[in-house]
């Protein structure tokens, strides 16, 4: 085993080797290096056919037409776009949108940033599973809504939302559905033949591709329209201006392919070590799963070990990359506002840890962390004050805590 | 974050974890920060009929920064008398252990405690008299 293991997918992921090879064919003076959009000689012709093969296979995993995609640099770009695109170019037809309040912050701030120049923001409340509701997005429907922007997979808990039937609303309602996919793709079937969404924010590099790669999926029937953020050289359709970077497309291109082609696999068999993993834990005590643990993703486990904080939990779990919602570890000294969001009080948000498992998991990692972490807990256990007054059946909710 | 090698040692071996009796005239408690903030530090200190601290245990719920510094405060007012242990600063512990700027609050939270414990068995004893 190489230490310190790897348990932070959610993160990114490291970069299929056969997704490698493809990328470093297109770099090279005797590679595949032309400008794509060179129309006058063989070396834009031969990278042009490259992305459009690229285009096809992020496609084929979410079942759209090429014609379809629009690339960017990553999922905050096609969420930017998506968002502030839409919002412009339907501003006539009404100024409110619709999202949640646990969403990503390229998300959340495209909102803030569409609230300074007039446009009113409704922030859902997801339920304590982390999901949200069909029905809370109809009763949010107003007739000046022109945009509903909502994950698919939350990236802290891996909670799945419904956007097929989220969907049939906003498509009922004649109102934009946005769904941020960056934690879903190769994850779970997306299928956009079926899937009422207008817009898709896609990212290669939490599918075992580069990073600085993303798309947005941009539905042509019905047409949904976006005013582009980028101007330049009208790459595109217009909608995205900039020289395409044929390695970084043909890197994303190949790890969708392998994605469609063996992700039914791999998530069985990432599911089993998640369960494992869980197995192994859920006998320590005060131990809690923050959000459902039904409706997610497999290689998601989100967990709070209570009386523990979770900065001084990784310290001891150096041997193990893996990520935590306590405050400490942001720069803001609030914790999680996922974990806030759906009903965790501080304590626990402070407590818990983000395990995520991937391609190259093994079993063997999976029961070395088990093993640190009961370790961990119990040596911090030993340490905490709160732990003590735990045990001593003191309600920690009636203390009046000096606040600083 | 990177973490000084002191942090570390503190962490890794902490000094004088534990409890005494808090209902003990000789022993004061100081417990400050909120479950909320992410850190609570419980010191305790026992204090002899000189006015000098004999022993100090504590337990802390935090970041490894906030262990380090109240490990490292136990090993500092053992020995002292009150008066000597109230003149310890936030400052000097900050930069024992070398806390980059985000950790200072981890110190301050240190010299609150020893503050907390050194009234709270000031204020048993008058009690007492």
């Amino acid at each position: 085993m190489q230490y310190p293991i790897y348990l932070d997918y959610s993160a990114t992921s490291p970069v299929d080797p056969r997704v490698a090879q493809k990328m470093s064919e297109c770099l090279t003076l005797e590679a595949n290096f032309g400008n794509p959009a060179s129309r006058s000689h063989m070396f834009g012709w031969k990278a042009e056919e490259a992305v459009e093969t690229a285009r096809r296979q992020v496609a084929d995993l979410i079942n759209c037409d090429p014609r379809e995609i629009v690339w960017t640099s990553g999922a905050t770009e096609a969420d930017n776009l998506a968002i502030k695109g839409a919002a412009h170019f339907y501003s006539k037809q009404g100024k409110h949108i619709i999202t949640s309040k646990i969403e990503h912050k390229a998300v959340l701030d495209s909102c803030r940033q569409l609230e300074r120049e007039g446009f009113e923001v409704t922030y859902l409340d997801p339920a304590e599973s982390g999901i949200i509701t069909p029905e809370q997005v109809a009763a949010a429907i107003r007739p000046d809504t022109i945009l509903v922007s909502l994950m698919h997979v939350n990236n802290e808990i891996g909670v799945i939302n419904d956007i097929e039937a989220i969907g049939k609303i906003t498509r009922e309602k004649n109102v934009i559905f946005h769904v941020d996919a960056a934690q879903s793709t190769g994850k779970i079937d997306i299928d956009l033949d079926k899937m009422p969404v207008d817009l898709m924010s896609l990212t290669a590099h939490k599918v075992y591709g580069p990073k600085g790669i993303g798309a947005l999926f941009v539905r042509r029937k019905p047409r949904v329209r976006i005013e582009p953020q980028m101007h330049g050289g009208g790459h595109e359709r217009g909608m995205r201006s900039g020289t395409l970077a044929t390695h970084q497309i043909v890197g994303m291109g190949e790890a969708y392919r392998i994605a469609k082609a063996e992700m039914h696999e791999e998530n069985a068999r990432i599911l089993a070590l998640r369960d494992r993993l869980l197995d192994g834990l859920k006998d320590i005590e005060e131990v809690y799963v923050n959000g459902d643990l039904a409706h997610r993703v497999a290689s998601n486990l989100n967990i709070s070990f209570n009386f523990v904080e979770g900065e001084s939990l990784m310290m001891a779990l150096r041997d193990l990359a893996v990520s935590s919602g306590s405050a400490c570890t942001s720069a803001s000294l609030e914790p999680s506002y996922v974990l806030r969001a759906i009903g965790l009080n501080d304590e626990l948000a402070h407590s818990s840890l983000r395990i995520s498992l991937g391609r190259f998991t093994q079993e063997a990692e999976i029961d070395y962390a088990i093993g640190k972490i009961h370790e961990a807990v119990a040596k911090l256990r030993e340490l905490s004050p709160l732990w003590d007054m735990f045990k001593d059946g003191v309600d920690l909710n009636q203390v009046k805590w000096a606040a600083h | 974050m990177a973490y000084s090698d002191k942090v570390l040692d503190h962490y890794e071996n902490p000094r004088n974890v534990g409890k005494m009796d808090d209902k003990d005239i000789n022993v004061g408690t100081g417990m400050v920060g909120a479950p909320a903030c992410g850190d609570v530090m419980r010191l305790q200190i026992r204090v002899n009929d000189q006015g000098v601290i004999e022993d100090a245990k504590f337990k802390t719920y935090g970041c490894g920064s906030a262990i380090a510094s109240s490990s490292l405060l136990t090993e500092w007012v053992k020995g002292r008398s009150l008066e000597e242990a109230t003149l310890i600063r936030n400052k000097d512990i900050a930069e024992e252990l070398g806390l980059p700027p985000v950790k200072i609050h981890c110190s301050v939270l240190a010299e609150d405690a020893i503050k907390a414990a050194i009234e709270d068995v000031r204020n048993k004893r008058k009690a007492q008299q």
